[in-house]
């Protein structure tokens, strides 16, 4: 096949939106985790451990961990789009990328309800 | 005064290289553009574009001390010395400072950069309201002289793909005429993580427009409006 120029996945838009909603999810959750930090200032494991109890404290931090992993997403994509030109190979780091993150998504979930 | 210029003959060198000058301007070399063609009449072999000499024709765009600009308003005055001038980045060089813009108007033309209106021809003009037509500022100026574009690593990774900031700054200037009626098909077009979304709002666009114009802005009412029409 010739080498043609090939454009019009029409999409991206919802990439686009993704990562500025995510990005204010965490800027949130970093701003709350700071105030909290600040007034419990927990200094050994069974104090970090009674925040992490907290039910709303997992379910939140959770919801921070997965914008995280969104973001990196969409993030690392437009960086393999920018540089990487070869299909072949941005699509193999791309689903090195994704099973990575997938991987740290189900690890956070292990270290709070495991 | 000095000046360090990018040369290139592809008949005769093998690589660029940096040719230095050093002229005795007249008072009235007042713009960039005005001491080039004074160094003309000491080396003719210096090859540029130019036209109307007042940044109307955008015909003569160089990378000037390291930021893209139109010579014939960059006044002399002011630039830090020795001057170095190269083709702008990004495009292939045919000579000295004169680039192939063939990638540029390619994408160019590929946002259909005319107006689309299937109704009948009206007796008249087809009219705007001033608020309608005030809508146009800042969109219709642009001279295609290729400096936001060719400043802009996004179109240096993907020329092929990424229409540039000057394309969809005329894109926009469609997208917002009251007059036009193509406007969900050129959504559409442009809804591509390569065509528009490769623009990572860095603004050199906006930091190199000899026009003053605003590139990033009018990206950012492209990715408005599809945001209004999907949400």
């Amino acid at each position: 096949m010739a080498n043609r120029i090939v454009t019009g996945a029409h999409y991206g838009l919802i990439d686009w939106l993704a990562q500025r909603v995510t990005a204010v999810v965490m800027a949130i959750y970093i701003l709350l985790a700071i105030t909290l930090l600040l007034i419990s200032s927990p200094d050994d494991y069974s104090s970090w451990k009674t925040i992490f109890s907290n039910q709303w404290m997992r379910i939140v931090t959770l919801i921070f961990f997965l914008s995280l992993c969104w973001h990196a997403w969409i993030g690392v994509r437009n960086i393999l789009m920018d540089y990487i030109h070869k299909t072949s190979i941005r699509l193999t780091i791309q689903v090195l990328v994704i099973f990575s993150l997938f991987f740290y998504a189900v690890w956070a979930i292990e270290i709070m309800w495991g | 005064m000095r000046f360090s210029i990018y040369r290139f003959d592809p008949d005769k060198d093998e690589k660029p290289y940096m040719q230095d000058y050093d002229i005795q301007l007249d008072p009235a070399d007042k713009m960039l553009l005005d001491a080039l063609i004074r160094i003309k009449t000491v080396d003719d072999s210096l090859s540029l574009r130019r036209s109307c000499r007042e940044g109307v024709c955008g015909s003569d765009g160089m990378n000037i001390n390291g930021r893209n600009g139109l010579a014939c308003i960059t006044p002399v005055a002011g630039l830090k010395e020795p001057v170095e001038l190269r083709p702008l980045p990004g495009l292939p060089v045919i000579r000295d400072l004169i680039v192939d813009m063939t990638q540029f108007f390619k994408q160019y033309r590929s946002v259909n950069p005319y107006l689309i209106n299937n109704d009948p021809p009206p007796e008249t003009e087809r009219l705007q309201s001033p608020e309608e037509r005030a809508e146009l500022d800042g969109a219709y100026e642009c001279v295609l002289c290729a400096c936001c574009t060719t400043a802009c690593p996004s179109f240096w990774w993907n020329p092929d793909k990424f229409v540039g900031p000057a394309g969809l700054l005329q894109a926009y200037r469609f997208l917002a005429d009251s007059r036009d009626h193509a406007t969900a098909e050129r959504l559409d077009d442009l809804e591509d993580p390569y065509r528009l979304f490769r623009c990572h709002s860095i603004m050199n666009c906006v930091d190199t427009c000899p026009k003053g114009l605003n590139p990033t802005k009018a990206i950012n009412k492209i990715k408005g409006m599809m945001v209004k029409r999907t949400v």
